[in-house]
């Protein structure tokens, strides 16, 4: 079944010895680069790195035409083997614990430790979300005041919290959009989208029933104002921005967008992915937005995680917010926090679209931003987005002269400086330079993304790299993009110094392989 | 700012550099009248970490955390012991501080580990692959239909009454949008699951049927006759497991013919934090695998023949297929993925049977000790870990009532299904290894003196 795998592990050998022209190693790890063999293939059947008290009580005799015949297949480890493999595994990770990570539009800032401290509390990690309302006053009371200093901030009406994610905010926004819709007894089916969106954007508004028109962008990296207006019409719901957009600039237009939108009869959506660049420096809410999600793991620094957990609040419109999801925290007029779920949505949410998740979201992302926002407060908030854009910039004007930035003349970019692989030498494309960066120590930037701008290479420092940090960057951009001019084909193998030398993503494709098979054929334990 | 590390300095000559007289300059896309000239206001200005710390523990000392309390909640979120060594591996900054394995050649660790990862849910699950996880079991679920709708071609599905209620409110809600087709069986206090009426709703329009295994009031449905007559029609069944410890005593999903298998994997290693983040599992068939949703991580070799893991089948996915994806999910559950995970290997096959011979055992302790008190009997003899006891008066109060006594008593079926009839004196009660026998006195005197009005 396994023809990459079919031996089993066996450490091959490493980059550095053949580098270094030193034979190899036996081991097959070279120092401190150490090989892992998977958990599959360390672990044992029967052997286990938790004790147990004996089970007094032998299972029931009704469950027994249920019992399993024997355990899983799954080996097992002991505290010090499995303490050591995932520690090994972690050293072939790149992270933002040890250099810049300027991926564009996903906001990799340092996270801080604080917040995972105060997550852990066990009145916040130890709590079920069923509980009494009695007994978890102090988590309600987290959900309550994140809700409102989210609503300060994007100086909108109301804010749905259980969304889980990016994508799942946004997927709230249009089902909110869906069932004003509804209420309004209209039948609108087209979401327009500008070209140059997060990938989500289209995928969400399909997922939600949606079909999906296109909006240009001009040559200045823009939404086309007239050109979005000549599609507006009776069947369009809404648009959705990006804002600071995914060229990383600002639309400039965006309230003239959402005046025309509503004109027409429908909402304004915005993609908050980039709400880092302008956080505490203006509100979305006076630019006309009817919703907008907000990645706590971007702007407010939870944990990326190698993939999540994220949390995606979307901020509501007046004309959007009493289609909000269930459950919602609000605060009386006395004070008091309340948990709206289905049997009391009379108070105030009898409108309420539904549910889109099982409990209340994700309340670890909510104990750790909302942590985040003390620690910043109003004048580090702004702070943020002003050291964010900066750094951006300077590595717009820092590099511009060896790296075509194709908006470099629409102004000042936003957080992020978008650059394209345009005069390379023939062959030398913007992958190179990214896996060129990963010999240089670092995390490339986002690449071939926004679509709209040929070889797109989207840099996003955040305001929580120094300047010498930045500068160590830049100098390795410009050295690798002088390279690529140069016709430097050594650029096509890099990396050379990474845990792996370029994979074949072809082959994991062609032929997936998704679960270990090792050991297929053998007979089962007993 | 101890989280900025530009200096009034830096800033000055970073400023020269990019040419601006004031960092105002590098905002005038943003219209003059929509900018703020100051501090936000209605937000307080920045703190000490200790004066932050003070704050967030005052918060979170209003709660009664199930630590400190008799605890018998379940309902979709288990109290497990975690061990110790899963937290502080999570917590390396290689695996916190990393995004989405991108660039596979630095992210190897992530990447081998959400293999193994895929590896351990298809081998609990008894499917032929898994996905590398979705936002939760609800999600998890909705995600799970709408990929038997597209394999299937048809767009009906039925909701076992044993589905968890917040999952079939999850599944309704999205299928207003969709318009897809829900059959949503009644939930009814009896003693056996609701099989019978799940087989007989299904016709030759139906998708999939969707059974909970164990179900939400503990009863354990008969997932291979479900699967045998849903396969008869050309539908699928999907399983949904909301407690993944079950399955280290009672048989796989798969190997009883579940198509798909969803499943809400918070128990291993991720902790109940007040229902979030937690972790969505999905496994299915092998044949299916260009109908899924989510990240999919697959193994290849690198320049050298070395092995290594990249993400792949990625033309499924928003960021290739745009609104032609099979799901418009992006960020997951990553790191709970890793909790998971690393909870698993710690246990292993038969550590995960012992932990599940031991959650059984004290479930029937806890049973055998609360159905003694006069009045309260449980509905179904045949349950894992959490079953149902009929009280002889409204459980919502009793709730309450002992809440007020620090005892965590249960979910009440009432608060789980609010619209429904005649299932008021239902309290799913839920007992885990760390349920002690001191615990499960505390909380029958309690009870008892509730209901019978013996003095505790």
């Amino acid at each position: 079944m396994n023809a990459v795998n079919a031996a089993g592990w066996r450490p091959s050998m490493g980059g550095v010895g053949e580098a270094g022209g030193v034979p190899p190693t036996s081991s097959g790890d070279y120092g401190l680069m150490l090989e892992e063999p998977l958990s599959f293939e360390l672990g044992a059947e029967g052997k286990c790195g938790v004790d147990f008290d004996a089970a007094d009580r032998a299972p029931a005799a009704g469950l027994s035409k249920f019992l399993r015949k024997a355990p899983p297949a799954l080996p097992g480890l002991t505290e010090p083997e499995a303490v050591r493999h995932y520690t090994r595994l972690s050293r072939q990770n790149y992270a933002i614990d040890l250099g810049p990570f300027p991926l564009g539009s996903c906001t990799m800032k340092h996270n801080p430790r604080l917040n995972e401290s105060m997550a852990r509390l066990p009145g916040f990690a130890d709590v079920h979300p069923l509980q009494p309302q009695t007994s978890v006053e102090g988590a309600l009371e987290v959900i309550e005041q994140l809700a409102d200093w989210l609503i300060t901030l994007t100086g909108m009406a109301s804010v749905a919290m259980s969304p889980k994610a990016g994508a799942h905010g946004e997927l709230c926004g249009l089902l909110c959009i869906r069932a004003a819709l509804d209420a309004r007894g209209e039948e609108r089916d087209v979401v327009l989208v500008p070209e140059s969106a997060h990938g989500t954007n289209p995928a969400t508004a399909a997922f939600a029933g949606f079909k999906v028109q296109s909006i240009p962008a001009t040559p200045e990296g823009r939404v086309d104002l007239e050109a979005l207006k000549a599609k507006l019409g009776p069947n369009v719901a809404g648009v959705m921005i990006t804002n600071p957009n995914t060229c990383g600039l600002f639309e400039p237009d965006l309230k003239r967008i959402a005046d025309a939108v509503h004109a027409a009869g429908g909402y304004v959506y915005c993609d908050g992915a980039n709400f880092n660049a302008i956080v505490g420096k203006v509100r979305p809410g006076d630019l006309g937005v009817d919703a907008m999600h907000i990645n706590l793991h971007k702007t407010f620094s939870t944990p990326h995680g190698g993939g999540g957990p994220g949390a995606g609040p979307v901020v509501l419109s007046e004309a959007l917010a009493p289609f909000a999801p269930l459950p919602f925290v609000t605060r009386g007029a006395d004070g008091t926090i309340h948990l709206v779920e289905e049997e009391n949505r009379g108070e105030g949410h009898a409108q309420a679209f539904g549910r889109m998740v099982a409990f209340h979201g994700q309340m670890g992302m909510f104990t750790r931003a909302l942590t985040y926002i003390l620690s910043h407060g109003a004048d580090g908030l702004r702070q943020v987005a002003e050291d964010a854009v900066l750094n951006a910039n300077y590595v717009l004007r820092t590099c511009e002269d060896v790296l075509p930035a194709p908006f470099a003349k629409s102004g000042p970019c936003m957080h992020e400086a978008l650059f394209s692989d345009a005069g390379l030498a023939d062959g030398i494309s913007t992958l190179d330079i990214a896996k060129g960066l990963i010999d240089e120590g670092f995390h490339p930037m986002t690449v071939y993304f926004p679509l709209v701008v040929k070889g797109a290479m989207l840099v996003e420092p955040t305001e929580t790299e120094s300047k010498a940090g930045l500068d160590r960057f830049i100098a390795s951009l410009r050295s690798l993009a002088e390279r690529a001019k140069a016709g430097d084909q050594s650029l096509h193998s890099a990396p050379h110094f990474a845990p792996r030398r370029r994979l074949d993503e072809t082959l994991a494709a062609r032929k997936p392989v998704l679960v270990w098979k090792g050991d297929a054929g053998e007979p089962a334990a007993s | 700012m101890r989280y900025l590390p530009l200096t009034p300095a830096d800033r000055t000559e970073m400023l020269a550099r990019v040419g601006a007289d004031s960092v105002d300059d590098l905002f005038v896309d943003v219209p003059e009248e929509a900018r703020l000239s100051g501090p936000i206001e209605g937000l307080p200005m920045h703190a000490s970490e200790m004066a932050v710390e003070r704050h967030m523990t005052a918060l979170a000392a209003k709660n009664l955390s199930a630590g400190s309390a008799p605890f018998f909640l379940g309902a979709g979120a288990y109290r497990h012991h975690v061990p110790a060594s899963v937290d502080h591996l999570i917590q390396r900054g290689e695996f916190l501080t990393a995004y989405t394995p991108y660039q596979p050649e630095i992210a190897q660790g992530t990447l081998q580990v959400l293999f193994e990862f895929q590896t351990q849910v298809a081998r609990l699950f008894g499917t032929d692959i898994a996905n590398a996880s979705m936002y939760d079991g609800s999600t998890a679920c909705w995600e799970a239909i709408l990929m038997a709708a597209r394999v299937t071609r048809k767009g009906k599905a039925v909701l076992s009454g044993g589905l968890h209620p917040h999952y079939g409110e999850v599944v309704r809600t999205m299928a207003r949008f969709t318009r897809d087709e829900i059959v949503s069986l009644g939930t009814e206090l009896a003693a056996e699951p609701d099989d019978a009426a799940v087989i007989g709703a299904i016709d030759d329009a139906t998708s999939c049927v969707v059974v909970q295994y164990p179900d939400v009031l503990g009863r354990i449905p008969d997932l291979a006759a479900i699967a045998e007559a849903a396969h008869a029609r050309g539908a699928l069944l999907v399983a949904v497991v909301t407690e993944p410890v079950a399955l280290g005593l009672i048989e796989a999903p798969g190997a009883l013919g579940a198509d798909i298998v969803v499943g809400e994997g918070q128990s291993l290693g991720v902790g109940l934090q007040f229902g979030g983040p937690y972790l969505g599992l999905f496994g299915c068939r092998e044949k299916f695998v260009r109908q899924m949703p989510g990240r999919l991580c697959g193994e290849t070799v690198d320049a050298e023949g070395k092995r290594g893991f990249v993400l792949t089948l990625s033309t499924r996915e928003q960021h290739i297929r745009r609104e032609k994806a099979t799901s418009n999910i992006c960020t997951n559950s990553g790191l709970c993925a890793l909790a998971f995970s690393i909870h698993l290997t710690l246990l292993g096959g038969e550590g995960l049977a012992q932990l599940a011979a031991l959650n059984h055992a004290r479930a029937r302790a806890a049973f055998e000790r609360l159905t003694r008190i006069p009045g309260v009997e449980l509905l179904n003899s045949v349950y894992f870990n959490e079953a149902t006891l009929i009280l002889p008066r409204d459980a919502r109060e009793v709730v309450q009532e002992l809440a007020g006594r620090k005892v965590l008593g249960g979910v009440s079926l009432g608060r789980l299904f609010p619209v429904a009839d005649g299932l008021g004196k239902g309290l799913l009660v839920a007992v885990t290894e760390t349920t002690t026998d001191e615990d499960i006195e505390t909380f029958a005197t309690e009870l008892e003196s509730l209901l019978v009005g013996v003095p505790a």
